[in-house]
């Protein structure tokens, strides 16, 4: 999907926690992510630590999206 | 059954390159290579008639060539439709794959050509039509001819059709079910003992090859854009409104959250099959992370989020249709001035 | 060396009567007993009921939790499901008794979505092996308020409860056929036939949070590093399913007894390879899990001496990486590999079949393409629970009525069955 709608003209980051299937289906920004049932989370921390993990992988994210890349990059 | 044979102007005994520029045009009964694919044929089938058309007219005009010779075939009410064969001659094998694919998809009738593997019509149209495999040249017209007929005799009588080494077309690139011999453990192990002894050995299923695209530029100025999310999480509000499957979805949401801050489990849902679905319902932010962009959206970091989202099921959903999904999702988002997208996956 | 002996004792009828035995191929069943005994003391189960489906009845099963196999074990350590019904002795040896053609189903409210169906007769039991076993349907419902977790759980053990209490009835039956399974050291010793070449199973489980467990003696397989068990272990029900991954490929318990590898690489041991031993591994929900696992499932492999691999897996999507990273893992060691894995290539086969591929998969048996679609008629009767069909995998939304239903062949249980159980598969036309 990500390379799809990078190929219609947006740039587009994949934040996924399978990286190889991601690499292999040909995402050009990806960032890794926590856990399957939980990409964005982790149930074992507090509400607070969650959150503060959640901002850092989109942060991650949007700096993907800033930067400059000539070919596909795990961030 | 009535049949009718599609030629160009060489077979079609209208002239040679000189002719190529020949509008589509009918003769009676069977022409040319025509007579042999009668005498193949048999009693239970008949040619009514030959549509000849040049080669440069066709390519020049596809699109008006495909509507008349459609209209000739209609007018001579055809149960099925022969083209070529067109062995590797290129502008022939586009105009017998376009006539097939035409007549297959809106006459919704059987249609068969043969080309040679290289001709470029076979990598255009091997995945929609029945290609038999030819020689270069017509010294394989009898051998091409024989497999057409008897495929096309096969398809009109609604039979079920075999293996491409069985029947003598080129893959189509369509992977289809079949109950082997043995069971799969006793073929692996086989495969393996072959795989062990540098013995040929056919995998099953070859790897594909994936294309690439190349990167676009990053964003200059995020503070200044709009961003919007995507997630194959499978993550809808409350109640899954569209009723999206749980596996092997076959559409996708797009869902307001312009009135959301965040998602709550009062809101929102997982119905993806294929993980654990307890956390992602507890707090749905963990899949879609809606909170944390509005804060991003709130602080000046991005400009603004895109009031909907898109959710589908990346689960057992095809790529095909996965690609389908973003086209239409990418359109959306182009014409609305979305300028970079998060796609989030479980 | 270790012996196990497979005694199995034909079934061919199954009938309720006034106790359980069995005699001249024909099961009787104390219905009463026996939901008395799945439920066991369990508080959670509100309430079961037990059926009778045979083949060629119309009769649709849905959804389905488990099918499991009734064993007795009647000479040898330990007892059938180690660390679930029995305690956790090692087995796998001794002699263990079958009730073949016959098998326990576990039904009824539905824990997540993925459960699939078993039609009895019509064009959907010619995908399911479990279509044509004798089986004995247990619908069990449980208490409101439970978790989905206790739920599974519940279901699980029930059906165990009640495979044990049918094995029991095949204890002092006299076999009509056995099969002998002689494990041996890994390692050559001197005066052995080098030649074979050594051949090692790599049996990955599935381990992904709830619906998705796996459970080796008893224990979830999420927090397992690979390690090496006999391929005898399983036939006494060593690793159990807790999963309802998508129905066509999930592993049943009843798959994990009769594993078909192990089957394969025994019946050939000692004629045109050596079997040296199954080592079990997990698919987990992280990156770090996942290639912890491969890497150290790899070097067992290896340490084991193996010069190939059979690698099978369980479900579709992120476990295709697990089988890429150890397929490439082992390849790159110079142990060849064969993989077995079913295929989801769209309605039309067009699509790309694996989530992950990689060039050094060069040895595939496909199990099928799961998205084939095929055309059920109604059944006269449905055990279980007519309304979740179209909420399971592969079924579109509206297709579910009185009249036919078209569903994909991930609905049916064990259709692509990636241990390579059945015959289908699929190739490019």
């Amino acid at each position: 999907m990500a390379k799809e709608i990078e190929r219609a003209g947006i740039p587009t980051v994949h934040i996924c926690t399978v990286v190889p299937i991601s690499r292999t289906v040909g995402a050009n920004r990806i960032v890794p992510a926590i856990a399957i049932p939980y990409p964005l989370g982790n149930p074992a921390k507090s509400n607070k630590e969650e959150k503060l993990l959640r901002r850092a992988l989109v942060e991650k994210a949007l700096r993907a999206l800033e930067t400059k890349i000539e070919e596909q990059t795990v961030f | 059954m009535r049949i009718v044979h599609y030629l160009n102007q060489f077979f079609g005994q209208v002239g040679a390159e000189d002719k190529a520029g020949t509008e589509p045009l009918v003769k009676d009964g069977p022409v040319g290579p025509g007579v042999l694919f009668q005498e193949l044929l048999g009693p239970e089938a008949r040619i009514v008639a030959t549509i000849v058309c040049g080669d440069n007219y066709f390519v020049e005009h596809i699109d008006e060539a495909t509507e008349r010779v459609l209209a000739m075939i209609t007018d001579y009410g055809a149960d099925f439709v022969l083209a070529g064969p067109a062995f590797n001659a290129g502008r022939y094998g586009i105009a017998c794959g376009a006539i097939c694919a035409a007549v297959m998809n809106r006459l919704g009738i059987p249609a068969v050509t043969g080309m040679f593997p290289e001709n470029p019509g076979v990598e255009s149209f091997r995945k929609a039509i029945y290609i038999v495999e030819t020689k270069g040249t017509t010294a394989g017209m009898r051998d091409g001819a024989a497999k057409m007929s008897r495929l096309a005799l096969k398809l009109a009588k609604g039979e079920p059709i075999g293996s491409p080494e069985e029947e003598g077309y080129i893959p189509r690139g369509l992977r289809s079910n079949y109950f082997a011999p043995e069971t799969g453990a006793s073929r692996a192990v086989t495969m393996l003992l072959k795989k062990l002894k540098g013995e040929p050995f056919v995998t099953e299923y070859p790897m594909p090859v994936f294309d690439r695209v190349t990167p676009l530029p990053p964003v200059k100025k995020m503070s200044e854009i709009t961003l919007a999310l995507i997630t194959t999480g499978g993550i809808v509000p409350r109640g899954n409104p569209d009723r999206m499957e749980s596996s092997s979805a076959t559409r996708y949401g797009k869902y307001a959250i312009g009135a959301f801050q965040g998602l709550t489990a009062k809101s929102h849902e997982t119905v993806h099959g294929g993980y654990d679905p307890t956390y992602a319902n507890e707090d749905p932010n963990r899949v879609l992370p809606l909170d944390v962009l509005r804060d991003l959206e709130r602080e000046g970091v991005i400009n603004a989020l895109y009031p909907y989202y898109y959710a589908t099921v990346g689960n057992g959903t095809s790529v095909a249709r996965a690609v389908q999904f973003a086209r239409e999702i990418a359109k959306d988002l182009i014409s609305d001035g979305v300028q970079a997208v998060i796609i989030t996956s479980t | 060396m270790t012996v196990l002996e497979l005694g199995y004792i034909p079934i061919e009828e199954i009938e309720w009567g006034p106790k359980t035995f069995v005699q001249d191929a024909v099961l009787c069943v104390h219905r009463e007993e026996l939901i008395e005994k799945a439920r066991g003391d369990d508080p959670r189960i509100a309430s079961a009921t037990a059926h009778i489906a045979k083949p060629g009845e119309s009769v649709r099963i849905v959804p389905v939790k488990d099918v499991i196999e009734p064993r007795v074990k009647v000479e040898g350590k330990g007892g059938i499901f180690p660390g679930l019904i029995s305690g956790v002795e090692s087995v796998g040896s001794g002699r263990t008794h079958v009730l073949r053609g016959c098998a326990v189903v576990t039904a009824g409210q539905v824990v997540g979505v993925q459960e699939g169906l078993i039609d009895m007769s019509g064009p959907g039991a010619r995908y399911s092996p479990f279509s044509k076993t004798l089986n004995v349907v247990l619908a069990i419902d449980v208490k409101h308020g439970i978790s989905q977790h206790e739920h599974e759980e519940a279901l699980r053990l029930a059906g165990l409860r009640a495979a044990t209490y049918l094995g029991e009835a095949g204890r002092r039956v006299e076999p009509v056929a056995m099969d002998r399974f002689e494990v041996r050291p890994p390692f050559r010793r001197k005066g052995e036939n080098n030649d074979l070449p050594g051949l090692v199973y790599v049996y990955m489980l599935l381990s992904q949070g709830l619906l998705h467990d796996t459970y080796l003696y008893g224990q979830n397989v999420a927090s397992l590093l690979p390690t090496i068990m006999m391929g005898t272990e399983v036939m006494d029900g060593a690793i159990v399913s807790g999963n309802c991954v998508s129905a066509c490929d999930k592993n049943t318990t009843y798959h994990h007894q009769n594993n078909p590898v192990i089957q394969e690489l025994f019946r050939r041991d000692g004629v045109d390879l050596r079997f040296l031993g199954t080592v079990v591994g997990n698919c987990n929900v992280t990156l770090r899990d996942k290639m912890r696992s491969a890497q150290y499932g790899v070097k067992v492999v290896e340490s084991l001496g193996a010069d190939g691999a059979i690698i099978t897996k369980e479900g579709f999507g992120n476990p295709d990486a697990d089988a890429m990273m150890y397929c490439t893992g082992l390849e790159e060691k110079g142990i060849r590999t064969v993989m077995i894995a079913d295929e989801f290539a769209g309605v039309d086969g067009a699509s790309q079949s694996l989530a992950d591929t990689s060039p050094r998969a060069d040895a595939v048996v496909s199990a099928g393409n799961a998205n084939e679609r095929i055309s059920l008629p109604p059944m006269d009767k449905v055990i279980g629970d007519v309304r979740v069909i179209e909420k399971m995998a592969g079924i579109p939304c509206g297709s579910v009525a009185k009249q036919d239903v078209a569903v994909e062949l991930q609905a049916i249980l064990g259709a692509t069955n990636e241990l390579g159980f059945g015959l289908l598969s699929a190739r490019e036309e």
